[in-house]
C-alpha cells in the first residue's frame, strides 16, 4: 500500500496529484503529515505543498473542467469530511485519465458522491443565509454566531456584503473559531480570543447591545408566533424545514 | 417604535396569515452603493412557522378594517375583532429594522379596504413608495393588488414592487357572487389585466431603452380558496391552466380553506382543513408547470376530482398503462418525466449520464430515483421486475397504497406472485 503524507490543504492535494504523474505512483492513501502513519503500508511518500506544481495542476484542469466542474472540487473540499481528499483525487485523476471530462457521467459513483457532498455543501450555506439572525450591538455592528456542519462562512460572505453594504456586520463561526468583519468597506478575517468572547450561546450580553435590540427580537418573535395557523400545525414539517440544530441561535426559538 | 407596535403587528399579523403566497423569488436586483438589500433570484427561506409554512416575507397588513362582508374572510365587516392600523412610517422602520437583522427577505403588504380601493391602494403604495426612495431598500417587495382599484395606481404600484397580486379567491362566479356579494369575477381580473398589460408594456419599452425601470418585474400570482365552496378539482385545474397561459402569471396558490366565520350557514362546515386535498392540488400544478401535463389529463370529465389516496401522477400512470415500461435508456425526457418516482432532476442526471454508458437499477436508485413506486413503470440494463404490463394495473396501486407498518419486512431477494386475491 501506498501512501502520500501531505498538509490537509488544497494546495497539497493538487501538489501530491502532481508528484504522483510525476513518479508514476498513485496513492492507496491520502494522509495527514502529523498523524502517526497506519498499521500496514509499503511506502510512504512524502508531498510538499509547492505553489509552482499545484498552479499548474488546477491550469490542466480548468482546461478539461467547465466551472460548474471546478467549483465541485472547491466546495467539496470545504465539507472537511473524513475521506473527501482521496474522493477528490480519484476523480481528477478519472478526469485527467479520460479524453473529455467525465464530470457529467452520474453513473460514475465518484462523480455521483461528488456530486452528493456538493449539494450538501452548498445546501449547508444556503441554511447560513436563511437562518443567520443578526443581533445589533450599541456600536451599530451586527452581529451573528453559528456553527454550521462544514466549513462553508467564506462561501456566505460575498452575499452578506452585497446584501448589507451599509452595514457593520461580524459573522462568526463557533465551531471553527473564525469569523467575518464588514467593515462598509472590506471584509476581513477576525478571531475572538478565548478570554475576550463578548457572547455566551449565541447570545450577546446585555451591556453590548443597542438600545431598542431587545424590542425588535419581541416583535420579531411575536410576529413568529402570530403568523402560524393552529388549525395547521405540522411540527414534523416546521423541524424538517428548520432543523433543531438551528435554534440555539434563532432568536424566534429562544425564549 | 414602542409597546403600541406590538399589538399593532400580533393583531395585523394573524389577519394577515391565511394568505398563502410567500414566495420571494423570480426578480434579482444588486444593492446599489448606500442602499440596503437586494434580491436573489431565486429567494430565501429566513424560518418556519409552527405549522410548517416559510416565513420569507414579512407578511402583515397595512389594515384590517374592511368595508367588506366576504364570508371566507377573517376580516369581514360584520366579525367582531380587534382592529388595527399601521401608520405607514412604522411600517417601513418595522421592515427595515427585520431586514437588517437578516430576519426577512421582504415585504408582503395586504389591506383590508377602507372607505374605497383606491384610497386603500394609495397608502399601499405609498409604503412602496417610501422604502425604496427614501430608504434606498432593493428587497422584495410584493403588494396585494386591491380589486378595483385604478390603473393609475397600479401603473404606480408595478414601478416599486416586485410582484403584484389579486386573489381569485373562489374558482366559480356563482359561488363567489353568493359569498363576497360585493365581488365579482370582473372586479378581480381587470386588475390582473392592468398587471399584465403593465409589464408586456415595460417588456417593449426595455427592449428599446435599456434603463427604463422594471415593472414588477417578478410578474403576479394569485390565490384560490379551497373547500369554501363545491367546486371540484378539474374546474380548479382547469382555471388554473387557463391563467398560467397568460404571460406574466408566475403562480396560483391554493389555500385549504380553514373555517374561520364557522356561524355562516353558506359555508360548508369543516372539522379540519382539507390539507391533503390541497397537496394534491399542488402536485397537480406542479405537473402542469414542470413535467408538460395538460389540466385534462389530470382530471376531466371521467375523473373530476383528483385521487386523495395517490398522487396525480401516479394516478395518470395507472390510467395509462399502454404508455409503460418506459426504457430509461431510450425514452426521450418527457416520456421519463411522466414516470411516477422520477423527478425533474433526476430525468435530467439519466439524460446526461446515459451518453456515457447504459444505466441499471442500481445506478437510477443512488441517483435518488424512488424505484420502489418506478419499478413498475421502467425497463433499464438490468430489471428483472414485474411491470405494469405484468400486473394489473389495480394491483400495482394496492402494492403502493399498501402501508407496511415494518413489523414484517419483505425480503428483496423474494420473488413474489401476485394472485387476484392478494
Amino acid at each position: 500500500m501506498v501512501v502520500f503524507t501531505y498538509d490537509k490543504t488544497f494546495e497539497g492535494l493538487l501538489t501530491a496529484l502532481f508528484e504522483a504523474y510525476y513518479y508514476k505512483i498513485f496513492p492507496d492513501l491520502l494522509w495527514a503529515e502529523q498523524e502517526p502513519l497506519p498499521l500496514f503500508y509499503d511506502r510512504v511518500i512524502p508531498v510538499y505543498t509547492d505553489e509552482e506544481k499545484s498552479k499548474r495542476v488546477w491550469q490542466g484542469l480548468q482546461k478539461k473542467l467547465s466551472r460548474g466542474g471546478l467549483s465541485f472540487l472547491t466546495i467539496t473540499w470545504l465539507s472537511e469530511l473524513a475521506d473527501v481528499d482521496m474522493l477528490l483525487f480519484r476523480y481528477m485523476r478519472k478526469n485527467i485519465d479520460s479524453p473529455q471530462s467525465i464530470e457529467l457521467n452520474f453513473g460514475d459513483p465518484d462523480v455521483l458522491k461528488i456530486s452528493q457532498i456538493w449539494k450538501k455543501v452548498n445546501q449547508e450555506k444556503h441554511r447560513l443565509l436563511q437562518f443567520t439572525r443578526f443581533q445589533k450591538t450599541a456600536d451599530d455592528i451586527f452581529f451573528a454566531v453559528f456553527e454550521p456542519r462544514y466549513n462553508v462562512l467564506p462561501l456566505t460572505t460575498p452575499h452578506f456584503q452585497n446584501r448589507f453594504s451599509d452595514q457593520k456586520w461580524l459573522l462568526y463561526d463557533v465551531k471553527r473559531k473564525y469569523g467575518y468583519y464588514y467593515d462598509l468597506s472590506e471584509v476581513t478575517e477576525v478571531y475572538f480570543s478565548s478570554e475576550t468572547t463578548p457572547f455566551q450561546n449565541g447570545k450577546l450580553s446585555e451591556e453590548y447591545l443597542a438600545a431598542d435590540e431587545k424590542l425588535f427580537q419581541q416583535l420579531w418573535k411575536q410576529y413568529f408566533k402570530s403568523i402560524a395557523i393552529r388549525e395547521r400545525l405540522n411540527p414534523k414539517l416546521h423541524r424538517q424545514n428548520m432543523p433543531a440544530r438551528f435554534w440555539k441561535y434563532l432568536t424566534e426559538k429562544q425564549d | 417604535m414602542n409597546e403600541a407596535v406590538l399589538e399593532k403587528l400580533k393583531i395585523l399579523a394573524e389577519s394577515a396569515k391565511y394568505d398563502v403566497s410567500c414566495a420571494s423569488s423570480g426578480t434579482s436586483r444588486r444593492n446599489t452603493s448606500s442602499g440596503i438589500g437586494s434580491a436573489t433570484g431565486w429567494g430565501i427561506c429566513h424560518s418556519f412557522a409552527e405549522d410548517g409554512r416559510c416565513i420569507s416575507l414579512l407578511k402583515i397588513m397595512l389594515t384590517n378594517h374592511c368595508i367588506y362582508d366576504c364570508a371566507y374572510c377573517i376580516n369581514r365587516r360584520s366579525n367582531d375583532l380587534k382592529r388595527a392600523t399601521f401608520s405607514v412610517t412604522e411600517l417601513v422602520n418595522l421592515t427595515i429594522e427585520f431586514y437588517r437583522r437578516n430576519y426577512i427577505e421582504g415585504l408582503f403588504l395586504s389591506s383590508g379596504v377602507v372607505r374605497n380601493p383606491d384610497y386603500t391602494m394609495e397608502r399601499l403604495v405609498r409604503v412602496a413608495k417610501e422604502l425604496r426612495l427614501n430608504h434606498r431598500y432593493n428587497g422584495y417587495i410584493h403588494l396585494k393588488s386591491i380589486p378595483g382599484a385604478s390603473r393609475e395606481l397600479i401603473n404606480e404600484a408595478g414601478l416599486y414592487a416586485d410582484r403584484l397580486s389579486v386573489n381569485i379567491e373562489i374558482p366559480n362566479e356563482q359561488s363567489l357572487q353568493l359569498l363576497a356579494p360585493d365581488k365579482n369575477f370582473q372586479s378581480v381580473f381587470t386588475p390582473m389585466r392592468y398587471i399584465r398589460q403593465g409589464i408586456l408594456e415595460n417588456l417593449e419599452d426595455r427592449k428599446k431603452f435599456r434603463k427604463v425601470p422594471r415593472f414588477a418585474p417578478a410578474g403576479q400570482s394569485t390565490q384560490m380558496i379551497i373547500g369554501a365552496s363545491p367546486d371540484q378539482d378539474k374546474d380548479i385545474l382547469h382555471l388554473s391552466s387557463a391563467l398560467y397561459q397568460r404571460p406574466t402569471l408566475k403562480r396560483v396558490y391554493y389555500s385549504g380553506f380553514v373555517p374561520v366565520n364557522e356561524y355562516d350557514p353558506r359555508l360548508p362546515a369543516l372539522k379540519q382543513p382539507p390539507l391533503v386535498r390541497e397537496n394534491r392540488l399542488y402536485q397537480a400544478d406542479w405537473l402542469m408547470r414542470f413535467y408538460h401535463f395538460k389540466a385534462e389529463e389530470i382530471a376531466n370529465e371521467a375523473y373530476p376530482d383528483l385521487d386523495l389516496e395517490i398522487d396525480p401522477k401516479l394516478a395518470w400512470a395507472l390510467r395509462h398503462p399502454e404508455k409503460f415500461p418506459v426504457d430509461i435508456n431510450k425514452a426521450d425526457y418527457e416520456m421519463i418525466l411522466r414516470v411516477p418516482g422520477i423527478g425533474v432532476k433526476s430525468a435530467k442526471l439519466i439524460l446526461v449520464s446515459r451518453r456515457y454508458g447504459k444505466l441499471g437499477s442500481q445506478q437510477l436508485q443512488k441517483m435518488g430515483i424512488v424505484l420502489k413506486k418506478a419499478r413498475y413503470f421502467i425497463t433499464c440494463q438490468e430489471l428483472p421486475y414485474q411491470t405494469i404490463q405484468e400486473i394489473h394495473p389495480d394491483q400495482v396501486r394496492k402494492i403502493l397504497t399498501n402501508k407496511n407498518t415494518g413489523r414484517k419486512r419483505e425480503d428483496p431477494r423474494q420473488l413474489k406472485l401476485q394472485f387476484e386475491d392478494d
